[in-house]
């Protein structure tokens, strides 16, 4: 599995720093700046960024800087974590190409390298890591979220190919991207998890149209999907035909690590990372530009934040030698997950809080808006890679081994589980 | 429990625990609470330090060494035994002195150093009143004045009174923090100095025992300064540091061992025919108590090892763990108080002896609210 490749202990420092000074001199040479007061994860929120992070990503690849953690037989460097956090560090102030970590680099290029054919692994990771190929995840269905392995899109198998029916939801950026990793039903004779097959998937082909979702900040990132009758080779099953499950769970383990902050594959401060500890924080410019620095109440909650921050990385740091050294189990990562999520919900808090009036109404510009609109989101973090629910019920379960939650659909047949009254499509 | 530690660290961890677990359990600890007023047993405190509980911070040169090379980490496991069973002893004065003592290095301070490490004496630690974002005394009006007696290089005089200091009244050395008209100064006073009086205090910890100090004209030669009159502040940030770490650590230990009896109690304990441990209301708590456990964990461990390696920002890691730890570690113990339903709240359960050491350690040396205040003097956003 891919974590255990990924060394971390061992690194010799000379070697290290020698490879920060490289990265250094060639970030500086090569890499664009950020313009002045935006970062990575506000450029990303641009369409016309996907093109450029694309380019970003060519860069990278060119330079001998993607892909650090990823093997050098599929395009990557080879080297460890160590190395990946130096560059990351030294990447700071320059464009990233962060809109390829989640989920292309840090959730599905990871699940590739796990379960892939050679073939698979030779077709598809050096292409991502080049930059040409940005992919996204097929999972959730309108008609339920957490319960993911009831989903109802059927592949049905017609000698070497599969005919894939039903729909997808809450894919970000489906519309930019190229491939998806989608898991489907291809027995529903079998217990629910027993009858899934992951699918590789290209997404811009006939019989798949792509919708885009208007979120309540007024973005579209994220999309729903509608297949008819789109033929798959049977060879572009990932893993296991009635395997899939298998494969989603390892996908859903990367996500965990991605969205907690803990993966190796991130490069870049974007989304997913536990940047902001000991850097001035958006929350920390809010204060000074509303002339609130020496309130003793704004600067207790600027510290508080500064602390969630902090203990964010420590914990991620420690959860992640922990499942390394096996003192805890991998379901560990929902920790951080967690963390990551509460963690966020109390930041728009305190964003809000130190806004003020200028929060409900504010001139052009002002730094209180940006921060109402961001709380406007608030649950995004808690929803996304599985509900805070669910990270509590991994937790309780496989980390403190607690009973299950009852299900009343197991050792079902599939097609003897009863589903929702209402109709399943809201397209 | 630390992830990573050496094999020397797991045994010197393990000789610790089986030490109190053997010598002192918790009915031990309230038996001491009621009939002794010392609140430990001097001689039971030799063998702890025959164990090295005040070896870690002091040089090798003075009588101590480490087992690691990482003193503070060390240590740190110590404490977070001393808070798993609520242990007696003023473990965390007692090191953080010896620790200045080993550090200024003055040849008249460091004969007390054999002594403290031998465990045949104790100290206590009188650091300024926190506020401790600029070190100086939150009223200026309280604390301990040092008054400079005749010419230069003659002795003090101390007057004044201090706050509450854990092992004030059974302490044989005191290191005392005060203020001069050049600033800060520490020195070390013996506890049978003349005009020196210590008067016990009520406190929430059961076997811990608080006094305030009074100096009514106490005369101390000028060799009892520790460091430079005037210049103590920073010598007061590292002791600080060490005292905050250490009480941190305790704090983590005694959080982790409530939380495991409690899902054992849960586990245990049947309502409606199930278990309690197989409700999702239930589970979905443990889960997050879970969560802030191991980020305390991991922030008590980020702070010790900052401070050993001399980082530069373990000023702040120290501040960013007590305020964490300090917030979360009392939440969680009174959510595994309402868990255990109203024998909880009974004097005869063990949960108080925690709740009381952990509320006791929230308190002192700056509170959740003043380690923020802390972090904020080091934000880039200007001064208060």
């Amino acid at each position: 599995m891919s974590e255990g490749t990924v060394m971390d202990d061992g690194v010799d420092p000379d070697e290290l720093e020698a490879f920060r000074l490289r990265a250094r001199t060639w970030l500086a040479e090569t890499m664009p700046r950020l313009p002045e007061g935006r970062d990575n994860w506000q450029l990303a929120q641009d369409d016309e960024m996907a093109v450029r992070a694309r380019q970003l990503q060519g860069l990278l690849f060119e330079g001998g800087y993607a892909g650090i953690c990823y093997p050098a037989e599929y395009g990557g460097q080879g080297l460890t974590r160590a190395h990946q956090r130096a560059f990351t560090q030294e990447s700071m102030g320059y464009q990233m190409p962060t809109t390829f970590n989640v989920p292309t680099l840090t959730i599905l290029a990871p699940t590739i390298l796990d379960f892939g054919t050679e073939e698979q692994k030779l077709r598809h990771l050096p292409a991502i890591l080049k930059g040409e190929e940005l992919w996204v995840q097929f999972l959730s269905e309108p008609n339920g979220g957490s319960d993911l392995a009831g989903l109802v899109t059927t592949a049905t198998r017609d000698g070497d190919v599969f005919a894939l029916n039903g729909s997808k939801i809450w894919s970000s950026g489906a519309f930019r991207a190229d491939y998806c990793l989608c898991l489907a039903r291809t027995d529903s004779s079998v217990p629910k998890h027993q009858g899934l097959t992951m699918f590789i998937l290209k997404i811009h082909q006939p019989g798949i149209e792509v919708q885009r979702i208007k979120m309540i900040n007024g973005t579209a990132e994220f999309c729903q999907e509608f297949f008819d009758d789109v033929l798959i080779p049977a060879s572009d099953a990932l893993g296991g035909i009635n395997d899939g499950w298998t494969v989603a769970s390892r996908l859903l383990f990367h996500e965990r690590d991605a969205v907690g902050g803990g993966s190796p594959y991130s490069s870049g401060l974007g989304m997913g990372n536990a940047s902001r500890g000991g850097q001035r924080s958006e929350l920390e410019d809010l204060a000074r530009s509303t002339g609130q620095s020496a309130d003793p109440v704004v600067r207790q909650l600027l510290a508080e934040a500064r602390v969630n921050d902090r203990v964010q990385n420590q914990l991620v740091d420690r959860v992640a030698q922990g499942i390394r050294t096996g003192a805890l189990p991998g379901p560990a990562g929902s920790l951080t997950r967690l963390y990551a999520a509460t963690n966020s919900e109390r930041r728009f808090d305190i964003g809000l809080e130190i806004a003020g009036q200028a929060g409900g109404a504010w001139v052009e510009g002002d730094l209180a808006g940006s921060a109402s609109m961001a709380w406007l989101s608030r649950q995004s973090n808690s929803l996304g890679g599985g509900s805070n629910e669910m990270q509590r019920n991994i937790i309780s379960e496989r980390v403190l081994g607690m009973p299950r939650e009852f299900a009343a659909d197991r050792d079902q047949p599939f097609d003897q589980v009863r589903h929702n009254r209402s109709p399943q499509r809201q397209s | 429990m630390e992830f990573g530690l050496t094999d020397d660290q797991q045994l010197f961890q393990q000789t610790t625990r089986k030490f109190l677990e053997d010598t002192c359990p918790l009915d031990t600890v309230r038996k001491i609470a009621e009939e002794q007023p010392e609140g430990f047993d001097r001689t039971w405190w030799r063998r702890g330090a025959e164990l090295g509980w005040v070896s870690m911070l002091v040089a090798e040169g003075h009588g101590g060494g480490s087992v690691s090379g990482d003193g503070l980490s060390d240590l740190a496991l110590v404490a977070e035994e001393a808070g798993r069973l609520v242990a007696p002893g003023p473990l965390i004065p007692t090191n953080v002195v010896a620790a200045a003592l080993s550090r200024s290095g003055m040849p008249e301070h460091v004969g007390y150093l054999a002594d403290l490490v031998g465990g045949e004496i104790v100290a206590a630690w009188c650091p300024p009143e926190f506020s401790v974002g600029s070190g100086v005394a939150r009223r200026p009006e309280g604390g301990v004045r040092a008054t400079a007696q005749g010419s230069r290089g003659g002795g003090f005089v101390l007057d004044g009174t201090t706050v509450p200091v854990e092992a004030g009244a059974q302490a044989d050395l005191l290191l005392v923090t005060a203020r001069t008209a050049d600033g800060l100064a520490q020195f070390v006073v013996p506890s049978g100095a003349v005009g020196l009086s210590a008067q016990p205090t009520e406190s929430i910890d059961l076997v811990r025992r608080f006094a305030t100090l009074r100096f009514d004209g106490v005369e101390v030669a000028a060799d009892s300064v520790v460091g430079e009159p005037g210049r103590a502040d920073d010598d007061v940030q590292r002791q600080l540091h060490d005292a905050v770490v250490l009480q941190c650590f305790e704090m983590v230990g005694a959080v982790d061992r409530v939380f495991s009896f409690t899902i054992e109690y849960a586990e245990d304990r049947y309502s409606f025919g199930r278990p309690l441990v197989s409700y999702q209301a239930l589970k979905h708590r443990f889960a997050d108590m879970k969560m802030w456990l191991e980020a305390s964990h991991a922030t008590a461990g980020a702070a010790a090892r900052a401070v050993d390696s001399g980082s530069p920002v373990a000023d702040e890691l120290v501040s960013v763990a007590k305020s964490y730890i300090g917030d979360h570690g009392p939440f969680i113990l009174q959510e595994c108080v309402q868990l255990h339903g109203g024998i909880g709240v009974t004097w005869d359960h063990d949960l108080h002896l925690y709740l009381r050491r952990v509320v006791q350690d929230r308190t002192q040396f700056g509170t959740p609210r003043d380690h923020r205040d802390r972090i904020a003097a080091g934000m880039d956003i200007g001064h208060e």
